[in-house]
């Protein structure tokens, strides 16, 4: 099947928000603190400058709550009395001409008595430097299971790491951007780049106080999103409607990349300690996890991140004995935020190079290491989930090895390495796991609703507020409904998602949207079915048949299939104890990394990657592939090369010329074997699939980092990203 | 923005006179990056010498390759000429940035932006190549490894515009060219050195490596008079007497001249009887 909106991406017709015509429209730019924590004494506007062409918004402006809606609210929309961290806005100004948008900002100046600043997450604040709660903790949340004290009491071996992961920026291809406008009744639509319209709808309602029948949101083609645009569109999308609501005039913003890289979300930084108690056939006895992540000045989305990232910290292993703490700190940076992954790649990296430590202490193969503690079916991960779900993870871990060529290159590196003057090769491996959609109980909160109609002409259109974000969402909905009615994908029409015609069918996160959203396009179907008194399997032209039957029966009305998410039997999940069933059902995954290290300038290359996983039925292969290839990339990007650096909490490299991102030519071919095991309350048998290549690279690459310079490292690479000059401090002094 | 279009070197000249700070452009490559948010480039006054017929050549000679001052990096990638006697600088031009690049940007604009990190002022210089300088009272053609005098200080003056690049041909017994970037294309160097022998010549020329693109005389030396060079750490003397590289945003110092000690020894040891190659080993560089 071709992809829907395939053909006006490559054909440079695609109109994302920066090319949309507004009549009358401003451009938006907001003033940002220059420091990371501090008291606003006064805002200075140059005198000399002519203001009266400007729209200026501060917080005086915001008729509802000063308060981005999110989880615990603490962030404001504009900083009123205080500032948090470096860039955060304070003051919008809105002018037909963008440049002078540039110019005037320029004339902003703060008087800011500052404060003492949180910059390291994993140092314990100061008494001057607290400033959430009693210590600086957003969220604190353990897993619990046996008896973990006891278990280390009598172990023949307990063995210790400590892991580190850096902030990933997610460099969609489009920056963010939201146009805002008011209408004749007040009614307020907001469009632009965004994963979560009504995410937006809320914010909107709860910062300019409208009740939601004044609120419209419109997702425009959006260009890329990594969970970039689940959290920060809301921010973006209030800047945007205050200001059309001061000036009584459409106001776009886009932000440019600097500002983009500057001031919007990024992965949360984390460290990992792990205490393992294991036998001497390197056997699992008892896991000691301490998870702390770095939050960002506000909560936001944090202790969500932290949920997922303890859930998957103790790996996809069978261990009787768990104990996992997560912390999520704040510091005075830009808040961290959802990236794809959510907290699972730096829980696997940790945990992955740290089943390389235990194998290597104990002389024995990693492999063998895996192959000894992968989940078996009947046997339990760290919430007690008992996992049964008939997916023989060995056998998966071994097709990796045999795809990989794993036993032959690891003999011809042996040669190899014995010879080359400065060239040296080796091979890693990871196995991860990753739930699909909502932890826990969250699918059941969202209770997500989605409408299939069934037209006067026989088509029919899914309704949904799910959003293509270039994962392929639209030709997967298509396929799914395709396939549940017989009908070819051109009878077949998706609506744009906007909030005033598609109910809320939830986040496009989670790698959910398949797996969940598109099992309600299945049901929704089904009651389509239903109400044109068609039995539950009929197909093809009678459906279309039918359905223009009806209308002319019906003229003028509206024939709705619909339907809400149900939690699938059997799935129990306890909130307060963190015991039980966290996802419906999880990816599997065996990821190798082969790699050369160059040791003149400690320079690390991906010879090629191999990435097999049982992700239920594939849908698409194409687009599963794609997605898994684009997952594995950003890995490698991860854990090779991308920085941020900061300082005083803010990124100083925010130019694509200097936050470093994997080129073409830095990429091997990265070969993708599926498994498939139809997970019968996924859509089509499908699970989730788009964050599960996001978990495995790094620790597959570190890995072969480590095997590759096994004779010569005096530190073990488990800080990524693994830049040449950390390769360098790990393999020998530096002499110059 | 001010923009001057001449169409004559005569008449490039005269506006330069009279337009004092005016900044010359070719490719505009170098004066793109970050321009959205460089507010006070956009105040300047530019002249635009993309419209002037006589520069944009490039001729090969029986002793000398001149590079007119619209000549890109890639009409010599493209040149077959250029392979033959000049393959350093094809395999310095493809290293700079991307294609997109590479077809816009020009030699001269690389030597008159005066960047530290500049990959075609290094390959240049090790071949000993001579710029043209020429205002409205005349020319003068100076050696490119006297051209810069501090970080972005150059020889040219105000009202003097760079109009051909002179490489002698004179075919190198040895002639490498290593840029070492954070990653395999579209990188800004880190670690660059273009190496280029001619008997009992060496020529060694970095960049990235100190506040300008320069020779490097210690290195030389030490080359030139044959010292026996066991290890990457024999170079370090000679690197810590040419160059003080620093920390930034892309590397740190010690990377920079550590990562050159091993370039250099690894690049020459296979060329330089003289090296022993105990550095050489399972163990590399650890010698």
């Amino acid at each position: 099947m071709r992809r829907r909106e395939g053909l006006a991406k490559l054909t440079g017709s695609e109109k994302y928000i920066d090319d949309l015509s507004i009549p009358g429209c401003l451009w938006g730019m907001a003033a940002r603190s220059p420091v990371p924590r501090g008291i606003i004494r006064q805002i200075h506007f140059a005198k000399d400058f002519n203001w009266s062409e400007f729209v200026v918004v501060d917080h005086r402006d915001i008729p509802g709550t000063n308060e981005i809606f999110m989880i615990q609210n603490d962030q404001p929309v504009l900083a009123a009395d205080r500032v948090m961290h470096i860039h955060e806005p304070v003051v919008l100004l809105a002018h037909p001409d963008r440049q002078a948008c540039r110019h005037a900002i320029n004339q902003i100046s703060f008087d800011i008595d500052p404060l003492p600043a949180a910059l390291d997450y994993r140092k314990v604040p100061t008494t001057e430097q607290i400033q959430y709660a009693s210590d600086n903790v957003f969220a604190h949340l353990s897993v619990t299971k046996g008896d973990v004290e006891q278990a280390f009491k009598d172990a023949p071996h307990v063995i210790q790491g400590i892991y580190e992961t850096g902030a990933q920026e997610h460099v969609y291809l489009e920056n963010q951007g939201m146009a805002a406008w008011f209408d004749d009744q007040g009614v307020l639509t907001v469009q632009g780049s965004m994963q979560c319209p009504y995410y937006v709808v809320n914010a909107l309602k709860h910062a300019l106080k409208l009740d939601e029948s004044r609120v419209r949101v419109i997702q425009s083609p959006t260009g890329g999103g990594f969970g970039g645009k689940e959290d920060y569109p809301s921010n973006l999308a209030c800047y945007a409607a205050l200001l059309a609501l001061k000036a009584q005039q459409p106001v776009k913003i886009i932000y440019d990349r600097e500002e983009d890289l500057a001031a919007t979300t990024k992965r949360h930084p984390a460290r990992l300690k792990h205490r393992t108690a294991v036998d001497d056939q390197g056997r699992l006895i008892a896991q000691d996890i301490e998870m702390i992540i770095d939050g960002g000045a506000y909560v936001t989305l944090s202790p969500v991140v932290l949920s997922r990232g303890i859930i998957h910290a103790a790996g996809p292993y069978a261990c009787d004995h768990v104990r996992i703490e997560g912390k999520a700190m704040l510091s005075n940076s830009v808040p961290f935020g959802a990236f794809r992954g959510f907290g699972v790649p730096q829980a696997a990296f940790a945990m992955e190079r740290h089943m390389d430590h235990i194998a290597r202490t104990l002389g024995i193969d990693a492999v063998e290491m895996r192959r000894r503690n992968l989940i078996r079916d009947g046997q339990s991960l760290s919430t007690g989930q008992v996992i049964n779900d008939g997916t023989d993870r060995v056998a998966l871990m071994d097709l990796a090895l045999k795809e990989s060529g794993w036993a032959g290159h690891i003999k011809d590196h042996a040669a190899f390495n014995q010879t080359h003057p400065y060239l040296r090769k080796g091979m890693g491996l990871a196995c991860i796991y990753h739930g699909s959609g909502f932890t826990g109980s969250g699918e059941v909160h969202l209770a997500s609703k989605l409408h299939v109609a069934g037209l006067s002409d026989g088509r029919i259109e899914i309704r949904s507020a799910n959003t293509e974000i270039g994962q392929g969402m639209l030709t997967v909905f298509t396929r799914i409904a395709s396939h549940r009615l017989g009908l070819e994908p051109e009878q077949i029409v998706i609506a744009e998602a906007d909030t005033s015609r598609v109910p809320n069918s939830g986040p496009t996160v989670a790698s959910r949207t398949t797996m969940v959203a598109g099992k309600l396009v299945e049901n929704a179907c089904s009651d389509l079915l239903d109400q044109l008194g068609l039995p539950v399997h009929e197909t093809g032209q009678v459906v279309v048949d039918a359905i223009t039957a009806w209308h002319l029966d019906n003229p003028g009305q509206e024939l709705v299939g619909t339907a809400q998410y149900r939690q699938p039997p059997g799935i129990n999940w306890d909130d307060k104890t963190y015991k039980g069933d966290a996802y419906g059902t999880y990816g599997w995954a065996t990821y190798i990394a082969r790699v050369q290290v160059d040791l003149r300038t400690c320079t690390t290359t991906v010879l090629d990657f191999h990435a097999v996983q049982e992700i239920g039925t594939v849908i698409n292969n194409t687009l599963a592939t794609g997605q898994i290839q684009g997952g594995v990339v950003q890995g490698i990007g991860w854990a090779l090369m991308e920085e941020c650096c900061f300082r005083e909490g803010a990124m100083i490299n925010n130019q694509l010329t200097n936050y470093i991102i994997p080129t073409a030519s830095d990429v091997p071919g990265i070969s993708v074997s599926f498994l498939e095991n139809p997970y019968e309350h996924g859509a089509m048998g499908a699970k989730g699939l788009g964050e599960l290549p996001m978990d495995g690279p790094a620790p597959a690459i570190a890995n072969a980092v480590a095997d590759a310079l096994s004779q010569l490292l005096i530190d073990q690479p488990d800080t990524i990203p693994l830049t040449p000059e950390r390769i360098m401090s790990l393999t020998t002094p530096i002499h110059a | 923005m001010n923009i001057l279009s001449p169409s004559t070197i005569q008449q490039a000249t005269r506006l330069l006179n009279e337009h004092d700070g005016a900044i010359v452009m070719a490719g505009a490559t170098d004066l793109l990056v970050n321009w959205p948010s460089n507010l006070n480039a956009h105040e300047r006054t530019y002249l635009d010498i993309s419209s002037i017929s006589e520069l944009a050549f490039h001729s090969f000679s029986e002793n000398e390759l001149v590079l007119g001052a619209l000549c890109t990096y890639w009409d010599i990638i493209d040149d077959p000429c250029a392979m033959q006697h000049t393959k350093l600088l094809v395999d310095a031009a493809r290293t700079v940035g991307a294609v997109q690049i590479q077809t816009r940007g020009t030699w001269a604009g690389n030597i008159a932006n005066a960047s530290p990190a500049a990959d075609g002022v290094a390959a240049l210089m090790a071949l000993d190549a001579q710029v043209t300088l020429t205002s409205a009272t005349g020319s003068q053609t100076i050696p490119l490894d006297t051209f810069y005098l501090d970080y972005k200080k150059t020889r040219c003056s105000h009202d003097q515009l760079i109009t051909d690049i002179r490489v002698p041909l004179v075919r190198p017994e040895f002639a490498s060219f290593v840029k070492v970037g954070a990653r395999c294309a579209q990188a800004i160097t880190k670690v660059g050195v273009a190496i280029a022998q001619t008997d009992a010549n060496w020529r060694i020329v970095v960049n990235s490596m100190a506040p300008v693109v320069k020779r490097c005389a210690a290195i030389e030396h030490l080359l030139n008079s044959q010292t026996p060079v066991h290890s990457p750490r024999d170079f370090a003397q000679a690197i810590e007497a040419d160059l003080a590289p620093v920390d930034d945003i892309r590397s740190t110092a010690s990377y920079r001249k550590a990562v050159l000690a091993r370039v250099l020894y690894h690049e020459l040891a296979p060329c330089c009887p003289w090296f022993s190659k105990n550095g050489i080993s399972k163990n590399g560089i650890n010698q």
